[in-house]
């Protein structure tokens, strides 16, 4: 287990707008292993839902099987939590936002929970821009069933034992960006100050925010020769830029020399400053993003930071048109059309 | 002796025979012949019509088969009085399929090929074609119009009332109304020629009655989607599949009428298209949980897929609700033939140990209340609940009672906490028996800040969802879903019977489409001197009543449209009975069955166990 709660807390927790300390954030201890990257990313979404002053149990967390999928139980205690089937996550995720339009959605998710077994469900979900944040805690293998590649694992790539991997990986944030994503994003679970403002950003874009995490396993990808190891990754990753995200357009300028600064303005009037260390390279241009992802692959380096972004287009409550009340809040006398109605369809039907 | 897979009836020429159409597929023949049905419905005569369709959307041969009962027997039943052949394709099988002494109206443009001619049945022929070319210009009208003509030649044969076909067809094209003229010309064509041509009416005819009151006559799947309206679900999940598709079509065309906001214009509902029926079931489940009424519908190969999902609700107490419209399997089978082959999937669907509630409608109005029974049940159950209709119910139309919702009806949404009885309780825990029933306290996400949330999960959990695997807990919360199972028996349909107290000591059982056919079968069986106690079941599991009915009759046939005798199967299972009992009577070849088959299984069954005395079994058959 990666670490034990400690029962003491300073008394003078900052608070947040709402007058919740971190601790109302999270959740029950980790039961994965010590110096999981997963538990970082937990506390990362911990970190950003406190400084974004979210109610707590307005949160949903779904999940499907593997390490990954374990951790809704360790953030945001308060919030509801599905641990579903595995690689099934995005369709329980979708029914469960068409059912409450009003709340905030994680759907957390592995390799292979959305590389292999779940594909199809990534795929449809990007489709119909459910609005969410999907984070793929990414670490090339599969950790519960002891270290087996997954589609993920980089070909030559060495696992524990010594096994290189002969199959070509799957890049799910090319892949995101290609089917009409409409945020894709890169991170690196030890990177804390570049995953806070994006999973910000995430939860306030309209429409599905995708996350893939390189989440290092410390226990069966951690070895040299591995392109997921903790090494490897801090030594290859490239950062598209330095981001602040800005709560509703709050004055807070970071000085960027001119001409490298992108301001992103997200459906709620909050917004994203990008400084860009990538020359080439426009968040908002579906095309230099994926050449930037691929040229950084060239030269075997991991593209971090905001990838992609593309504001104003519908949600799928949007494109489905539904009504502004939770469809789970809709009255029976709005439910139920009542016999008036049926006589009518009778009378139709003779 | 039983030489013939037809029984003798009483010979009657009034409101009493079955005619079929055999057309080709995509030709437009739907509509003529629905037109034909309709008409004998409108003059107050039981009528049910089946469609007999290909997996194909243009050029196969498909057959509409349309049965007229004075009784008021809904089912198949075997003979062919009248057959009108309009396609080459199918035409040497069709002719052999008419009965003795049985009527074939056929085109008769050009003249019938000699191997065509069978001694024993009168020809009817018609020249379809000839008229329609030489009457109308536009070749899509003079292919259209052809089925007009042999109607109305029917129309003079069998005494439909015009009147009634002019109204139909004005009702029809209302807003196309320059359509009227050239199908009412064509209609006359017909019948013209049948008044020059043909003595008339034929010795069976139809007289006008007053035995329909106020049923409808509608299509099962159309009565599942609009029970989903009522019953307040919001959110339909589906993959396309025949012959489920309809009912997520009907969904939408009633939603979108009965649920928009007036104000708005936006939807109170949600219809996906998943990419497949695995994320169709995920969707319906996590809708769900959420506290939206949610549904999806499928046929066999969809529940083949949903197993996973509905083992998942099952264990993590999900409602969900599921219409399986039924075909024949296994695999693909005969994706357009019917069948009653999912009873065991659907009951114990998923790994593990796991048992669902299933519902068993046999008429539309079933259908449509029963579709709103699955959500209240399914709520206060939290499992998921499957609706088991099947293609003949589904997508034929059927005679029915029409709809209803009682006044005052509101739904049962089941144990869910609210804000304040959190506030009011002290530790909630999601999986903590509290009344003895088995069924616990659900919270929906979102409901309280601090107190009521949980995580969801497939896994072994404690009474207060804690992850565990110590095997006391598990143990415990197992034996807790077999005493919400319990509680389930005293909550699903009650079954039918069909007589006040026992008065045999044999039974049939029968359930969904195979109800016409039971009740005209143990008529049949009735006037030959062999009396059955029959029963009707509406679901699984098997209630008390169920239970004393098995027990007070030591043979019982149970009559059921799959090979392996399912339903017997189950009611073997589950209560725990002797094989010998229970004898199955079948039918699995896709079509409907018959009362014929029927009855003529359960007399052989008599026959070679001397079952009968010696003067019933002589008389019998």
């Amino acid at each position: 287990m990666t670490y034990l709660k400690p029962l003491f807390r300073h008394p003078r927790l900052p608070k947040n707008k709402l007058g919740y300390t971190l601790k109302e954030y999270e959740g029950s201890i980790s039961t994965l292993c010590a110096g999981c990257g997963h538990d970082s990313i937990s506390a990362t979404i911990v970190q950003a839902c406190f400084e974004l002053s979210i109610e707590p149990h307005l949160v949903v967390k779904i999940s499907g099987i593997g390490c990954s999928s374990k951790t809704p139980a360790y953030f945001l205690g308060n919030s509801h939590g599905f641990n579903s089937v595995h690689g099934r996550m995005p369709s329980v995720a979708t029914g469960a936002n068409m059912a409450n339009k009003n709340m905030v959605y994680f759907g957390v998710s592995g390799d292979g929970d959305t590389a292999s077994i779940g594909m199809g469900q990534f795929v449809h979900a990007i489709r119909r821009n459910l609005d969410m944040v999907y984070i793929v805690m990414n670490n090339g293998c599969y950790g519960l069933t002891k270290g087996q590649d997954s589609a993920t694992a980089d070909q030559g790539s060495a696992s524990k034992s010594g096994h290189i991997n002969p199959f070509q990986p799957v890049d799910l944030a090319s892949l995101a960006v290609e089917l009409g994503a409409t945020f894709v994003a890169q991170s690196f679970s030890g990177d804390k100050q570049q995953l806070v403002p994006l999973i910000k950003a995430a939860i306030q874009h309209k429409g599905l925010a995708f996350i893939n995490v390189m989440s290092p396993c410390v226990t069966f990808n951690n070895n040299p020769g591995s392109t997921k190891s903790y090494d490897y990754v801090r030594e290859h990753m490239q950062a598209t830029g330095k981001m602040d995200f800005v709560p509703e357009r709050k004055t807070l300028r970071a000085a960027y020399p001119e001409g490298t600064e992108t301001e992103v303005t997200l459906h709620d009037g909050s917004t994203l400053n990008l400084h860009k260390l990538a020359t080439d390279w426009d968040p908002e241009d579906r095309l230099s993003a994926v050449n930037a992802i691929q040229q950084a692959r060239a030269r075997d380096q991991i593209l971090t930071g905001l990838l992609y972004i593309h504001t104003g287009y519908g949600d799928l409550h949007g494109i489905l048109h539904t009504t502004d009340t939770a469809l789970n809040s809709l009255s029976e006398a709005e439910l139920c059309p009542g016999q008036a109605v049926l006589d009518s369809i009778n009378a139709s039907l003779r | 002796m039983i030489d013939s897979h037809v029984l003798p009836r009483p010979e009657a020429r009034v409101n009493d025979f079955v005619a079929r159409f055999a057309n080709v597929n995509g030709t437009g023949s739907a509509s003529a012949n629905f037109l034909f049905a309709k008409a004998i419905f409108r003059m107050g005569i039981p009528v049910t019509p089946k469609n007999i369709f290909p997996s194909n959307i243009q050029g196969l041969p498909t057959w509409y088969e349309v049965r007229v009962s004075e009784k008021g027997y809904l089912g198949r039943r075997e003979g062919i009085d009248l057959l009108v052949a309009v396609n080459a394709q199918s035409m040497k099988q069709d002719i052999a399929s008419v009965r003795e002494g049985g009527y074939l109206m056929y085109d008769s443009t050009k003249k019938l090929a000699p191997e065509l001619i069978r001694e024993g049945i009168h020809y009817l022929g018609v020249p379809m074609m000839e008229l329609a070319n030489e009457h109308f210009t536009n070749p899509r009208q003079r292919q259209l119009f052809k089925n007009i003509i042999y109607v109305g030649a029917l129309a003079v044969l069998l005494q439909i009332d015009y009147a009634v076909l002019e109204t139909l067809l004005q009702e029809q094209f209302a807003g196309k109304e320059k359509l009227i003229a050239p199908n009412l010309k064509a209609l006359r064509l017909g019948m013209d020629h049948a008044r020059e041509h043909f003595d008339y009416p034929l010795d069976f005819y139809l007289e006008r009655r007053n035995l329909i009151g106020d049923k409808i006559l509608v299509d099962g799947n159309s009565a599942c989607g609009l029970g989903a309206v009522f019953g307040g679900a919001t959110v339909m999940a589906w993959y396309p599949i025949t012959p489920s598709t309809s009912v997520a079509e009907a969904f939408e065309k009633y939603a979108s009428r009965y649920r928009v906001d007036p104000e708005t214009g936006k939807n109170r509902f949600a219809v996906i298209q998943a990419e497949d029926e695995l994320a169709a079931m995920g969707m319906v489940i996590g809708a769900n949980w959420n506290g939206a009424r949610a549904l999806t519908a499928t046929s066999g190969p969809g529940v083949s897929l949903m197993n996973e999902f509905i083992g998942l609700a099952y264990f993590a107490e999900v409602p969900a609700v599921l219409i399986d419209v039924q075909r024949a399997g296994p695999s693909t089978g005969m994706p357009t033939r019917t069948q009653q082959s999912d009873i065991t999937l659907a009951a114990y669907a998923s790994h593990g140990d796991s048992k669902h509630p299933l519902l068993f409608p046999a008429t539309p109005k079933e259908c449509f209340e029963m579709t709103a029974a699955c959500f209240d049940l399914a709520d206060r159950l939290q499992t998921p609940v499957i609706l088991m209709t099947d293609l003949d119910l589904g997508m034929n139309d059927h005679l029915s009672e029409p709809f209803h919702w009682p006044e005052g009806q509101r739904y049962d949404r089941g144990k869910v906490l609210s804000e304040e009885e959190l506030d009011a309780m002290g530790r909630y825990g999601r999986y903590l028996d509290v009344d003895g029933d088995g069924i616990p306290y659900r919270t929906y996400p979102g409901t309280h800040p601090t107190k009521g949330a949980f995580t969801t999960r497939g896994t072994s959990r404690d009474e207060y969802a804690v992850y565990t695997e110590d095997s006391a807990a598990y143990k415990r919360n197992m034996d807790r879903l077999l005493l919400k199972w319990e509680t389930t028996k005293g909550l699903v349909p009650k079954p039918e019977f069909y007589q006040k107290h026992n008065q045999s000591d044999w039974g049939m059982v029968f359930f969904g489409t195979s109800t016409f056919s039971s009740e005209e079968a143990r008529d049949l069986l009735a006037a030959r001197g062999m009396n059955l106690d029959a029963l009707r079941i509406k679901a699984f599991p098997f209630g008390t009543e169920t239970e004393a009915f098995v027990r007070e009759h030591p043979l019982i046939f149970v009559i059921e449209q799959n090979r392996d005798g399912q339903m017997r199967s189950l009611l073997i299972q589950e209560m725990q009975l002797s094989p010998r009992q229970l004898i199955s009577v079948l039918n699995y070849d896709g079509m409907p069955i018959t009362a014929d088959q029927i009855a003529l299984q359960i007399a052989d069954y008599f026959k070679q166990t001397n079952t009968l005395s010696h003067d019933v079994s002589e008389t019998s058959i």
